[in-house]
């Protein structure tokens, strides 16, 4: 068992865990921050996905010690602290961006990853972008539609 | 102008803000005090005799509790099929044991042998890995045309020829349809084969069992669609607990389409683990295991028949199908390929003679069961692409062809020859709806602008029928069911004026938190956020069939608007009072109650308050409080229908298939929330998409599964698939239920796979490749081939 310390969600944390204890594993099991899924065993499906350090991670292919020292995000630390939604967490209610829920942390963690990137992706670059996070249940349109929505409502307005 | 709340509204969901900020509470978010876990040794041969299963060194390694055998479920029974059917000759089919822990041999890759309990999933890990199996192998039973030929060898040596049943169907027309192919002027003939998928919710199953030694409690949290059908199944017919001590409880359920609805092999083994040990005892699936454990769907092999006359009118069907049941004989696996794909072969036409035949066959393979569909897909999908192919061979254009076949709006109701009465559609308005969005006009335009690019266009255009909700109950009790197929609500008004509506049915994606509440402030003119919708716990709600073949708005939502009634019919008898005027001339709109012709009111909170506060309440006439509970059971199936719309492009260079343009119209009847209804047929139709495509389960020689991981199984991904134009606007609505619904939540995946691969056999044929058919998944290879000849 080795220490390890992290700041996920603003705040900071330590635990004890085994060497092959997985980023995702600790952020569930050990914080109980179970917003983030588990839905594979081969690093495909993106329900895992946080943010290390301002980047995107699927956390079931990060050991929990490698995040030693990290700013590390979770879906549940995506709302502002009143409750308030984000913009992307907004669009996806509004255009009905998710079914069961399930893939749902992933994909909004993977669509700000995107937008920090780039605020004005065309669908096809939303697509693309989405290799990493398998919906079963919305077809994704929805989604390709909210992440868009998201895109339009956080570009700042162009100057006149 | 769009309703902002109530019936016809799109509504935003409740659900959604907890799954969008992490606050989802599915499954395997839940851990109890003092939990442990299991872990399945799980067979990694096809088909053998199980020699030996030597757990002594694995029940000693550190923090195991215990390990299980076949040995110590002696006292459970197996695991039950649901419903008897009753072969062509009038006997019952075959129902070998489904054991929940492989009893003598092993039947197929995943089978589990032995459940290692211990302190922590890793060690259970561990532990698994030192139970000494040997198996001594046998050769496996793959194909299903060799299975049934009589000399192989057997699955279940009391099952002869692997073959569980022969289903005739309907039995009285088989002379009449051979008669009617044998003189047809012209028969269309098609062999094709509905390809194996894995279901794949992305949420992996996952099961809690809970025995509470201190009260005889046993409690279950389990990724389900049908908590009381688990509670019955395990309760009553495998491990004997009474029902009132045995609570299923299922959370938030991460997706299912169909493979949460059965009794599964490892939630009887946690209950009976738990019990032994007298502590909760956890296991969750992982991927992987899903693959080699989550019933698989579809796998049929048909030959199909359709005899013509000249001008194209349909004359007789036949069908021959071979249709694999894995190795076990599942929950509902007898009557998926059978009633609930045999009922559907007439489609949306006219056609005066079929008949139905399938064999249902044992093999070394993941059982097969119901997946979104279910039957009705491999039904479509038959009739949708004989179609096409006859309409080539004959030279008639595939639309045309529909449309002189279609059973017409004066039709209804209209009895086909396969047994089902369709109450209400109208097949031309849905095809011409279809033909508009889909811009038909525009195809010629587009294909040239693609030969103009080097690539072939493709354009696929069928029709689809369903069969939702199944039903009555008497009517499928004498057709072999062993359960009813009714839906349950309870309706609990509080004092202040809020109410919960404890349904019978469990959504899983579906959004039915937010649906019923719609239907229900309607009814009562109520604001939604004063309802709250409970599901999926035996404890909290009355006894219901869960949510599957597209059933909870049509069944479970029917009895939420009878128990809404009772709540109004008694409110108003309270309000009479309260008003002093006759019941008769009570009525409610907007939340409140008003008498006819004079100026009197009373607010639905007063009439609650009084309810259950009953100081200037009529006593000797009516009990206080307001809680009423109905059971609905359908008087028919409801039959949605639709035509979808594929236009391909295929690069000839590498025989990719692209989806270009995807639309659906579908008569749904009434709809409660259009936005959820539109989701449901986008989901349903990339499902189709991935089966006619990408998705296969498959096997190698050996039984062993080669699709088992997401490196291996095509799941869609955002990039293959389009934008989809769909519509919902046809409405011809249920004749039989209060709401005129009939279900929206498989269509998309019945509809769409013959669109897909007729649009690929169009594109090829209009590249002057003559090719009549092409098996899914339509992957680059298969069209590279078809495109040498
Ligand atoms: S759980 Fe991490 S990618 Fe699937
Ligand atoms: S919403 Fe269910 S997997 Fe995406």
């Amino acid at each position: 068992m080795t220490k390890v310390s992290m700041t996920v969600n603003g705040k900071a944390v330590s635990g004890e865990v085994e060497g092959r204890t997985l980023l995702a594993t600790f952020l569930r099991e050990d914080l109980h921050l179970t917003g983030t899924h588990i839905g594979c065993d081969t690093s495909q499906c993106g329900a895992c996905v946080v943010h290390v350090d301002g980047q995107a991670v699927k956390a079931c292919t990060m050991f929990a010690a490698e995040a030693e020292g990290a700013e590390v995000t979770t879906i549940e630390g995506i709302a502002a602290a009143d409750g308030t939604m984000s913009p992307v967490q907004k669009a996806f209610q509004e255009h009905h961006g998710l079914q069961c829920g399930f893939c749902t942390p992933g994909m909004v963690m993977s669509a700000h990853a995107l937008l920090a990137e780039n605020p004005d992706p065309s669908e096809a670059e939303i697509r693309e972008y989405l290799q990493g996070n398998i919906c079963r249940c919305t077809g994704y349109h929805n989604i390709v539609k909210a992440i868009a929505a998201a895109a339009a409502e956080m570009r700042p307005v162009a100057a006149e | 102008m769009p309703k902002d709340f109530g019936i016809g509204a799109s509504s935003k969901r409740r659900e959604d803000v907890r799954f969008l900020t992490g606050k989802g509470r599915y499954t395997d978010d839940i851990n109890l005090q003092g939990q442990l876990h299991g872990y399945f040794v799980r067979s990694e041969v096809a088909h053998g005799m199980l020699k030996r299963v030597a757990t002594e060194a694995a029940a000693a390694m550190p923090g195991v509790h215990r390990v299980f055998t076949a040995a110590d479920l002696e006292s459970a029974g197996g695991l039950p099929c649901g419903w008897q059917i009753t072969d062509r000759f009038g006997n019952p089919m075959h129902e070998p044991k489904h054991p929940v822990l492989a009893e003598g041999k092993v039947r197929h890759v995943g089978e589990p042998i032995a459940f290692v309990v211990a302190d922590t999933v890793e060690q259970a890990r561990d532990a698994a890995e030192a139970v000494e199996v040997e198996i001594e192998d046998l050769p496996p039973v793959l194909d299903m045309k060799a299975a049934v030929s009589g000399d192989g060898p057997l699955v279940h040596d009391e099952v002869p020829a692997n073959l569980c049943f022969d289903w005739g169907f309907v039995e009285d027309n088989r002379d009449a349809v051979d008669e009617a192919i044998r003189n047809a002027p012209h028969v269309t003939t098609l062999e094709l084969v509905n390809n194996r998928l894995v279901a794949n919710p992305m949420e992996p199953r996952v099961a809690i069992a809970d025995f509470d030694a201190s009260t005889g409690d046993h409690t279950l949290y389990l990724t389900s669609q049908n908590p009381h059908l688990i509670r019955l199944l395990m309760g009553a017919f495998v491990l004997g607990i009474p029902e009132h001590k045995l609570r299923v409880v299922a959370p938030d359920v991460g997706g299912a389409f169909g493979s949460k609805i059965f009794l599964y092999n490892e939630e009887v083994a946690c209950m009976f683990a738990s019990i032994q040990l007298r502590r909760p005892v956890k296991w969750a699936s992982t991927r992987s295991e899903a693959f080699v454990s989550d019933k698989h769907g579809r796998d049929h092999v048909t030959k199909i028949e359709l005899a013509l006359d000249d001008d194209g009118t349909f004359l007789a069907l036949r069908t021959d199908t071979l249709a694999n049941l894995g190795a076990y004989l599942s929950t509902i696996g007898s009557v998926t390929p059978t009633y609930l794909h045999g009922t559907l072969m007439a489609g949306n036409y006219k056609t005066p003679l079929i008949y139905v035949n399938v064999r249902t066959v044992f093999t070394n393979t993941v059982p097969v069961d119901a997946y979104r569909g279910a039957g009705r897909p491999e039904a479509t999908y038959q009739l949708e692409r004989v179609i096409d192919k006859a309409a080539r061979e004959l030279g008639i254009d595939p639309i045309e062809l529909r449309r002189r076949n279609f059973v017409q709006p004066e039709d209804f109701p209209y009895a086909t020859p396969v047994a089902v009465e369709y109450d209400t559609g109208d097949y031309g308005a849905v095809l011409d709806k279809l033909i508009e969005i889909a811009d038909l006009a525009g195809f010629e335009a587009r294909r040239k602008q693609s030969e103009a690019n080097g690539l072939l266009r493709g354009l696929g255009v069928n029709t689809y029928i369903e069969a939702c909700g199944i039903a009555p109950s008497n009517l499928v009790g004498q057709l072999g069911a062993r359960a009813g197929f009714y839906d349950s609500a309870t309706v609990r008004v509080n004092a202040t004026g809020g109410l919960v509506v404890m349904a019978g049915t469990k959504a899983h994606g579906q959004g039915h938190e937010t649906t019923f509440a719609q239907v229900v402030a309607e009814m009562i003119g109520i604001d939604e956020t004063m309802i709250e919708v409970v599901q999926g716990d035996t404890a909290h709600t009355p006894m219901g069939m869960g949510s599957s073949g597209s059933r909870s708005i049509a069944v479970g939502g029917s009895a939420v608007v009878r128990a809404t009634e009772k709540i109004i019919n008694k409110a108003k008898k309270i309000a009479a009072h309260l008003m002093e005027a006759a019941e008769a001339d009570v009525d409610l709109a907007d939340g409140t109650f008003t008498v006819a012709g004079t100026d009197k009111t009373v607010a639905w909170g007063d009439v609650c308050l009084a309810a259950y506060v009953p100081h200037n309440y009529p006593l000797e006439d009516l009990e206080p409080g307001l809680e009423e509970t109905a059971f609905y059971d359908p008087a028919n199936f409801t039959f949605p229908a639709g035509a979808y719309a594929c236009e391909v492009e295929i690069d000839p260079e590498t025989g990719k298939v692209r989806i270009d343009r995807f639309a659906a119209a579908d008569d749904f009847g009434n709809v409660i929330n259009p936005m959820i209804v539109e989701g449901q047929v986008h989901g349903g139709i990339a499902q189709g998409i991935g089966q006619a495509l990408l998705e296969n389960c498959a096997y190698d020689e050996n039984g062993q599964l080669i699709s088992a991981s997401y490196m291996d199984y095509a799941m869609p991904r955002a990039s293959d698939l389009p934008m989809y134009v769909v519509d919902h606007s046809c409405q011809t609505p249920c004749t039989h239920n209060p709401l005129g619904v009939k279900g929206c939540g498989e269509a998309g995946a019945i509809g769409s796979p013959p669109a897909v691969v007729n649009a690929v056999l169009d594109a090829l044929n209009s590249g002057g490749h003559k090719v009549d058919h092409i098996d899914m998944p339509v992957s680059p290879s298969r069209v590279w081939q078809a495109m040498q000849g």
